[in-house]
């Protein structure tokens, strides 16, 4: 603490050098990747150290997850389609994270907005297919941005904290959800496994041309650089950050943080019933209990490992798409159980939350300090300011 | 079986006896970070131990054939996830809300790895005492038939809303989570202190974890838990960190978590995926009841960063 405090009222530091050198311009910089993918490997590690202490071969795990995940142009495709629903997921996380809230529940505004856009392409059906889409897209919009906007409203206006109601409201959504596809919403046809009535083939979203991948990836990564492109670059995604920073110092300061946490947080939920939509519309082709598939928990994963920032969610949502995806070969191959891919999940969690303390610890990615070595060794350069 | 003969009777007979038997893992979680939360940390991963708790109960109590040692392991594995916690908190920029989220994860997926084993067999139950045996009606029989861990958590409550006032120990958890700068004037180490508070919240989940897999529903399946550890944290706000309240409104939670099954008992079938949601919905509408933006919450410890 002292240290940054010092090199901020000593005006002479970066004076004395002009503009940063390059070296100085990568070292900032260098931080958010080293220590991220540090981390990343000191949990595949920990995770190797678990493998052998139940009698397996972290290596073969490691070749099986390969395989399973990035091996082959079937595997990435593979890969890629479960990255399309983790990217909007990650975005319900890292959104909110941006003005300092932690929600957690974007497992119930991919339900409901599932639901609500299965609901609305068999309500539309009879209109063009253009149509019905755009109005599923929307519904699922809609369902899940009220859902966490919510969340975000019971925070400002009644300080609920947003982290127990948003998985609370999960919870709730789930119980809905089954209640609507079970009850009122119920397919007669459909008995094993109860949906809603089935989309027409022509109301179905399909895939790139040329892969085995659905749209949705495309949406996801277009809504992760629109969410980077709010954050970085208007004046909202500004103000967000310096609420999430101080939120007395934005109130201070004349921001309207009430309606910028209603915004973001049910922008974020929006992002998260895309996703739900996107998986009645492009997988499942109706709204059913597999709509409950853990993706706004892993999207958890992903936002907390790409720290908040929507253009990294992007590279960490493909990998954890990958080792997703081959937990099924990690399970038929190694006779593992299917639970091996949650357990790496909360150990490589674990570790990239405790990688927090190290930032601004070494002196390597701080010129600041290098410069201050440099005022020591030459203490003629602090001459004047005094 | 004659649910007829008490008629609508059967609904807040069925729904006393399921609060007694539905709210004892409540009590013991919420008891737990009631301890934690009053040490000036939150740990919300009380739902992984929880789950993980049941697991190992059960294995344990299917490999020994005692339910006792499957309690203690409960305990045990609790109290290091606790411990675990505790330590990995202490370093400057580690989120405890954070950490208790990945645990959460972590605790339930270690459970699942190692609990697919023991899906299938059965394990011994934890003893209950017949206190209905006055009764000739089974309704009644069936209410009362108390399981000695709800008995167990009555006491300790009683316990912890007397030790936090009247010993050395409750008074220094206290000092630590109302104020760090105090507590280190007093010459007390406040990591140390939390380390051990939040490793004994571990173990009391974890417990609570036992009597779910051993007792009631009283068998091991993935789906055990389903958010009750998460319930209890906001429960715990909900009671103000007294333990006395943490019991009521446990109990009041097992009522609204026994009205589903209550409800079916006597032949309502409408509306059942609605009223599984209802302890969730209780506890969302309690905590929108009971926080206000203008003013703190009256008995909050003073480090706990939910509160501020």
């Amino acid at each position: 603490m002292a240290d940054t405090v010092s090199s901020a009222s000593v005006p002479v530091m970066p004076g004395a050098q002009g503009y940063p050198t390059a070296l100085e311009w990568i070292a900032r910089r260098a931080e958010a990747f080293v220590i991220p993918l540090a981390a990343l490997i000191v949990g595949m590690a920990l995770f190797s150290l678990f493998i052998a202490l139940v009698g397996k071969s972290p290596m073969q795990l490691y070749e099986t997850m390969w395989r399973g995940g990035f091996g082959s142009w079937f595997s990435i495709q593979n890969s890629l389609s479960r990255a399309a629903p983790l990217l909007l997921a990650a975005l319900c996380v890292a959104l909110p994270a941006r003005l300092g809230l932690v929600v957690i529940g974007g497992e119930g505004a991919i339900v409901l907005g599932g639901v609500a856009a299965a609901a609305m392409g068999v309500a539309t059906s009879g209109a063009p297919a253009f149509f019905v889409i755009l109005a599923m897209g929307v519904a699922g919009l809609t369902a899940g941005g009220i859902w966490i906007g919510a969340v975000g409203a019971l925070r400002h206006y009644r300080a609920v904290n947003e982290t127990i109601s948003s998985l609370l409201m999960a919870y709730i959504a789930i119980a809905l959800m089954n209640h609507l596809v079970e009850g009122p919403l119920r397919d007669p046809a459909s008995l094993n496994k109860p949906s809603t009535e089935p989309l027409a083939e022509a109301h179905r979203i399909g895939n790139i041309p040329g892969m085995d991948v659905h749209w949705g990836l495309v949406v996801g990564v277009i809504a992760c650089i629109l969410s980077w492109l709010l954050i970085e670059k208007t004046r909202w995604g500004f103000a967000a950050r310096i609420a999430g920073g101080n939120v007395r110092a934005a109130q201070v300061q004349g921001l309207a943080v009430g309606p910028l946490i209603v915004g973001f947080t049910a922008l974020a939920g929006a992002f998260a019933g895309l996703a739900g939509m996107l998986e009645v519309a492009a997988v499942q082709g109706s709204a059913n209990a597999s709509l409950a598939a853990g993706y706004g928990y892993t999207g958890i994963l992903v936002a907390f490992l790409a720290r908040h920032n929507p253009l990294a969610i992007i590279p960490v949502a493909f990998l954890l798409g990958g080792i997703d995806a081959s937990g099924g070969l990690i399970q038929r191959r190694m006779d593992l159980p299917d639970a091996t891919v949650l357990v790496l999940q909360g150990m490589l969690f674990v570790v990239i939350l405790f990688s927090e303390t190290l930032y601004g610890r070494f002196k390597a990615f701080n010129p600041d300090l290098w410069q201050r070595g440099d005022l020591v060794k030459r203490p003629d350069l602090l001459k004047g300011t005094a | 079986m004659d649910a007829t003969e008490i008629g609508l009777w059967g609904v807040p007979l069925a729904m006393l006896g399921g609060a007694i038997r539905v709210s004892t893992p409540f009590i013991f979680v919420s008891l737990g970070e009631a301890i934690t939360e009053r040490s000036g940390r939150i740990n919300l991963g009380l739902e992984g131990t929880l789950v993980f708790g049941a697991m190992s109960a059960y294995a344990v109590a299917v490999m020994t054939g005692s339910p006792w040692l499957g309690l203690l392991a409960a305990a045990a594995a609790g109290f290091c996830f606790g411990l675990f916690h505790g330590w990995i908190c202490k370093f400057r920029g580690v989120n405890d809300i954070a950490i208790g989220i990945a645990l959460m994860l972590f605790g339930s997926g270690l459970a699942f790895f190692f609990g697919k084993p023991f899906i299938q067999p059965s394990a011994p139950d934890l003893p209950a005492i017949p206190f209905g045996g006055w009764s000739n009606v089974p309704q009644v029989q069936a209410a009362l038939n108390i399981n000695v861990l709800f008995l167990i958590g009555a006491a300790l409550a009683v316990f912890l809303w007397w030790a936090f006032r009247n010993t050395r120990a409750g008074l220094i958890l206290r000092v630590v989570g109302d104020s760090s700068d105090a507590a280190r004037a007093m010459g007390l180490n406040p990591n140390t202190v939390r380390l051990i508070a939040t490793g004994i919240g571990g173990a009391l989940a974890g417990i609570g974890g036992a009597y779910l897999s051993l007792y009631y529903p009283g068998s091991w399946t993935e789906g055990i838990s389903s958010g009750q550890g998460l319930m209890a944290v906001a429960l715990v706000i909900f009671a103000r960190w007294n333990p006395l309240g943490c019991f009521a409104a446990a109990l009041l939670f097992g009522g609204a978590g026994a009205l589903g099954p209550a409800l079916q008992s006597v032949g309502v079938t409408q509306g059942y995926y609605l009223f599984y949601a209802a302890p969730y919905i209780l506890t969302l509408v309690i905590m929108i009841a009971t926080s206000s933006p203008s003013r703190s919450l009256a008995g909050a410890p003073g480090e706990l960063s939910i509160t501020r």
